[in-house]
């Protein structure tokens, strides 16, 4: 098996090899800037990155425009100022997918070797499955290397001829052959083409060069250009300028995995990469060596690195990126998490009150270690674990009441009042929110009705508790560490900067 | 019997002008249309309840007619009540302060009877028997209910306050004292009641923040808001700043509000006319400063007790333009702090400085040479002023109506005289314990409109002084002449004779009246409150000719007063039908006077220590008669004496016991020695 492997992975060497000495006047890029790109979350899903995109098209103005990576754009008055720091980023990005392609093929050659084709349909769908994300990956590819443009174009009108531009070719093509397919290698062409033609024919090029241009990436342009055009005139309430974050989407499947980690011998999937990097030592020995075990790139980048904001994929959510008043997720856990919350069933019940019904099963556990403990009662049958939380509610709604704990002898009458109560509440707070949305302090009521929603749902996920629970990236994995499957729970500090480090893509 | 109903119909015809002239067989009355006699019976005013009584038993139609023009009733017991109730079916405000003990079956009468639908206004202060369920009969039944007064219901808790909760049009209410209430509680009410205009919440130690937000949140008409005393912080502010009508706000004793919150504090309220941050120990001129920034148009402030008044407090009130009205009562005083205020203020109408320290002739002076509209000056206890202020005073403010100067030991006689020459407008003067004579009297006695005057401890005035008083001061209500040991019955002959609308008179302690004082005092018809306690020459013909003459008195204290026995508490209880008040400490009265007593339904109070010809049992007997008793001292030794199950029975009732240890001291001592006592307490301590 392994030696199966071990021809593709040296052509995939060769080509890095290749790459890196075409590269030789910006190959000074440190790790750090290679960290940026390590992230799993561009690289593991088809998404659009959007930051690329927009450095792609600002060269369209009259003025030239480098972007830096602090985010402040330099004027470039001349050709002859030239910055290499961001074309070394974008090499190392372009680097970095490459390396992502091969891991790919890699996990198709031990695949097939696996499975040996007593499965014929599993096979074609992974395959299916394998394509779109090869897809995926060079329509990011392609926007990669049109971010190249502008430095390139410098170089061309400076110089008639550069290296990156050359060595972007040579790549390509290269990993075109590899990946075999007369489909791939025309789309490369059509990267490599756009790439070198002005921007403002880009449009009209892309339709003239060829046809089999593939509707994901005519798709992901238009798209952009929309979401541009949103952010410009949104203005939207996050404190992030729109332009100093790229937004990712992930499709529901992948979010509703179970694993995102999976071995490429075996196929077992992991929640996390360190349990993966533990599992596959029992593959062999190679896997056993410090360097495999290693967590890759471990050091975090201190330089500004764009950041990356998430987006729902439900449309007319307002974590989804097409809402007006758009609302990025922070991380894929908040990704998860949101959606589950919020798009899915609740098939977690709880097993004291058997009422409330949770989607995340963390909220369940923190649901139960209070059930039954709440005193603060409200007339519609909602109850609160905390006072202040409980005068919010009341102060929100029009009609309710704190509720008096009541004698024993009321309480056989009160229950059904109040089941009756809370069947109405929750239809006049689902009229309320919608129609004060509109009201003068928009803020202020946003900002309550959020609470109030939250607390309707789930009066346990008050919005602080909420955020808290999303932020706190170090207390997950020590929770559900005994869930995951891995036996190796020695493991736990390597898991918590591990944990969001995938490597390979998602095969089910 | 027709001649006793002649009789009553004369006395009827006194008060009301339009009456017949001469009553004849036939009822004139009948040939009146209802409204009039209302109109006629509009002019009966409540000064005395027997007015409307006597008109009502004439016949039957104006037995029925004073039925239906009732608005109001103050029921001595509550036993009557469903009788009373179905009686007056128009019955627009019930007060049940007088009755001793009102519990959930009282309150469940009330709910039945026929004055659901007009009942507005319900008291019920001052007991504290019943429980949320009579509560919650009576807002049940009473669906126009706007007004409630719960103050003292110490026991009630949240479920009351959720039946009060079930009072959609309450408008008012007052919930002082009802420590059990919670948050919880004051949130039922909140929501249930969105007309609220008026909430008393002063003690109310169980409210917190939450409580109060909510209140601010969810009543939006609110007019008066009393937090006194709660432990609340500067989190509830912002809500309570953004009512829109808000006029009065007092924050009296919250401790909880300081400096650096009150500086977070974004908004003002653009309608509050008076704010009271008296006994804020926590707020200083900074929080001050940031919480009035926003007020544009308060009125009164009070900062009684709290921060030392100094320039950079005054400069904060500098934005205050429509500021009239000051009390700093209680606080360190600067002088810069006056002057700057009498520089800022633009026109003051009343300042107050009571017990303040540091007030100097040089800051009062400065003051009030700005403020030349000034109303009301109290100046109680600034020791340290003398005959410069009080002469700028004078001359400034001229129109002065107020002037409180007790214990402004420095100030000479000739200062009273100049206060009399230039102040003509005064109504209120309290010169207790000062040095003024004679011919300040009779400067004073300009004051034509002159209705209280205190002269307590004043050792220089005498006869000739009063008598100045009671040829010019006509108008005069209160006068207070404690412990001003010169006075003979030619001066209170004056006053009683010069002083016809008197009601309360202090004669405490002026050891020479005599019974002659009493009678001349018993012309004046209004009098509701006599103090003669220590007049040990008075006997029971006086006190007989003030029960015969005096039929408003209320309130009767003739303590010390070793000749008045039974002869003189008889005619007072045949008489003095509407006495609440009586404090007969070491007299001559025994077991008959005080039995006697309790024909008087009105009393509640008796005071009756050291009463030599009193027994168990007849104590015993005139306490069980007395059935609207609500408190009484005793001393301690019939704790014994009497049998426990019978102080049980009147506990049940609604009467409280006051015990006291103190022996009895027999000696009378001279007013000028105790002067000198109480100097001497005061150098020691």
């Amino acid at each position: 098996m392994n030696v199966k492997d071990m021809p593709n992975s040296e052509a995939w060497n060769e080509v890095q090899q290749n790459a890196s000495l075409n590269n030789q006047p910006f190959n000074n890029f440190t790790s750090r800037e290679q960290s940026k790109w390590e992230d799993p979350s561009i690289l593991d899903y088809s998404m659009r990155i959007n930051s690329s995109f927009s450095k792609f098209n600002q060269p369209s103005q009259n003025s030239t425009k480098i972007p830096k990576q602090d985010g402040t754009q330099t004027q470039m008055p001349d050709v002859s100022n030239f910055d290499p720091r961001a074309t070394l980023n974008n090499l190392s990005f372009l680097e970095q997918k490459i390396h992502q392609l091969q891991e790919l093929v890699h996990m198709i050659v031990g695949r097939k070797a696996q499975v040996q084709g007593n499965q014929d349909e599993l096979i074609l769908q992974q395959q299916q499955l394998i394509t779109a994300d090869l897809t995926s990956i060079i329509v990011q590819l392609i926007s990669a290397a049109g971010s190249l443009l502008p430095s390139m174009k410098h170089n061309l009108s400076a110089s008639a001829t550069t290296s990156s531009g050359l060595f972007l070719q040579q790549q390509v093509k290269q990993a075109a052959t590899t990946s075999s397919g007369l489909f791939l290698q025309q789309q490369v062409k059509q990267a490599v083409v756009e790439e070198v033609k002005p921007v403002e024919q880009q449009s009209t090029q892309m339709d003239s060069v060829t046809n089999s241009v593939t509707e994901m990436s005519s798709n992901n342009n238009m798209e952009e250009d929309h979401e541009l055009k949103d952010e410009d005139d949104g203005k939207e309430e996050e404190h992030l300028p729109p332009g100093s974050y790229e937004i990712l989407q992930l499709e529901k499947e992948e979010i509703l995995a179970p694993h995102t980690h999976f071995c490429t011998i075996c196929g077992k999937g992991f929640k996390r990469d360190a349990n993966l990097r533990m599992h596959m030592r029992g593959h062999g020995d190679e896997y056993k060596t410090p360097a495999a075990l290693a967590k890759p790139n471990k050091e975090a980048s201190s330089e500004k690195v764009l950041l990356k904001r998430y987006s729902c994929p439900s449309i007319g959510c307002k974590r989804n990126k097409e809402h007006k008043k758009f609302q990025p997720l922070k991380t894929i856990l908040c990704v998860k998490n949101h959606y589950k919350r919020t798009h899915c069933d609740k098939s977690y019940t709880c097993s004291r009150c058997h009422t409330k019904k949770f989607s995340v099963i963390a909220d369940l556990k923190t649901h139960e270690k209070h059930c039954g403990r709440d005193k603060w009662l409200c007339s519609c049958g909602t109850t609160f674990s905390r006072k202040d939380k409980l005068f919010g509610h009341i102060g929100l709604f029009q009609g309710h009441t704190p509720a008096i704990p009541s004698e024993e002898q009321h309480k056989g009458t009160t229950t059904s009042v109040q089941s009756n109560l809370s069947e109405n509440c929750e239809m006049t707070n689902m009229g309320f929110g919608f129609g004060s949305s509109n009201g003068a302090n928009n803020e202020n009521v946003a900002q309550l009705m959020m609470d109030g929603k939250v607390n309707v749902d789930d009066p346990f996920f008050s919005l602080l508790n909420y955020e808290y629970s999303l932020g706190g990236l170090q207390d997950f994995p020590l929770t559900n560490f005994d869930d995951s499957p891995s036996s190796f729970s020695f493991l736990n500090s390597e898991e918590k900067d591990g944990m969001m480090c995938g490597s390979s893509n998602d095969v089910h | 019997m027709k001649k006793q109903r002649t009789s009553t119909m004369a006395k009827t015809s006194s008060s009301s002008p339009s009456s017949p002239s001469s009553p004849s067989t036939t009822n004139v009355f009948d040939l009146i249309s209802e409204e009039l006699v209302f109109i006629i019976l509009d002019y009966l005013n409540d000064n005395n309840p027997q007015d409307k009584k006597s008109f009502s038993l004439v016949c039957k139609s104006f037995y029925s007619i004073e039925s239906k023009h009732r608005r109001t009733l103050k029921p001595l017991r509550s036993e009557h009540l469903p009788s009373v109730l179905n009686r007056y079916p128009q019955i627009s405000t019930l007060d049940l302060t007088l009755c001793p003990r009102i519990t959930d079956f009282t309150l469940s009468v009330v709910a039945t009877t026929a004055c659901v639908n007009t009942l507005r206004f319900v008291d019920l202060s001052r007991s504290k028997f019943f429980t949320g369920n009579g509560l919650a009969a009576l807002v049940a039944s009473c669906r126009s209910l706007t007004a409630l007064d719960l103050s003292n219901a110490t026991e009630l808790r949240d479920l009351a306050a959720a039946a009060i909760g079930e009072a959609k049009n309450l408008e008012k209410l007052w919930l002082g004292r009802c420590k059990l209430i919670t948050d919880i509680g004051i949130g039922c009410i909140a929501v249930g009641c969105p007309k609220l205009k008026i909430i008393g919440l002063k003690w109310c130690l169980g409210i917190g923040d939450l409580g109060v937000e909510l209140i601010a949140v969810k009543c939006k008409d609110l007019r008066t808001f009393d937090l006194s005393y709660l432990p609340i912080t500067s989190k509830c502010l912002p809500a309570i700043l953004k009512l829109q009508y808000l006029e009065e706000l007092i924050l009296e004793g919250c401790f909880g509000i300081d400096d650096d919150s009150l500086t977070l504090l974004k908004q003002g309220s653009k309608s509050l006319k008076t704010l009271d941050i008296s006994s804020c120990q926590n707020v200083s001129d900074t929080g001050l400063s940031s919480l009035t920034s926003g007020i544009g148009c308060l009125q009164q402030l009070t900062l009684a007790y709290g921060s030392p008044v100094t320039l950079d407090l005054a400069r904060s009130l500098q934005r205050l333009s429509k500021l009239q009205s000051i009390k700093l009562d209680g606080c360190l005083v600067t002088c810069s702090g006056l002057q700057a205020i009498g520089n800022y203020c633009a026109s003051l109408r009343e300042l107050s400085l009571s017990k303040c320290s540091g007030v100097t002739d040089e800051g009062l002076s400065s003051l009030v040479k700005k403020q030349k509209e000034l109303r009301k000056l109290d100046i109680t206890c600034c020791r340290k002023l003398t005959c410069v202020s009080i002469a700028h005073v004078a001359y400034s403010c001229t129109s002065l109506t107020s002037l409180r100067m007790e214990s402004c030991t420095l100030v000479p006689r000739e200062a009273f005289v100049l206060i009399g020459r230039k102040c003509h407008l005064l109504e209120e003067l309290d010169l207790t314990d000062n040095e003024i004579d004679d011919e300040g009297l009779k400067s004073i006695s300009k004051c034509s409109n002159l209705s209280v005057l205190k002269l307590g401890i004043c050792l220089n005035i005498t006869d000739v002084g009063l008598s100045y008083i009671g040829d010019r001061c006509s108008k005069l209500v209160e006068i207070d002449l404690y412990r001003s040991m010169d006075i003979t019955d030619s001066g209170i002959t004056a006053i009683a004779r010069g002083c016809p609308s008197l009601e309360m008179i202090n004669i405490s302690y002026c050891q020479r009246i005599t019974d002659a004082s009493l009678i001349s005092i018993s012309k004046c018809a209004k009098l509701s409150t006599l103090e003669c306690r220590g007049c040990p020459l008075m006997t029971s013909l006086g006190i007989a000719a003030i029960a015969v003459g005096c039929k408003h008195l209320t309130k009767l204290d003739i303590k010390k007063c070793y000749n008045i026995n039974d002869f003189g508490v008889l005619p007072l209880a045949h008489f003095s039908q509407n006495l609440k008040e009586i404090n007969m400490s070491c007299t001559s009265i025994t077991d008959v006077g005080l039995l006697s007593l309790s024909s008087i339904s009105c009393l509640q109070s008796m005071t009756i220590l050291h009463l030599k010809g009193l027994s168990p049992r007849g104590l015993a007997s005139a306490l069980l008669a007395c059935g609207g008793l609500t408190k009484v001292k005793l001393h301690s030794s019939f704790k014994t004496l009497l049998p426990q199950p019978l102080f049980e029975h009147l506990e049940a009732r609604g009467c409280v016991f006051q015990w006291r240890e103190k022996m009895f001291q027999d000696e009378l001592e001279d007013s000028k020695s105790w002067k000198l006592q109480v100097a001497e307490m005061n150098n020691d301590s």
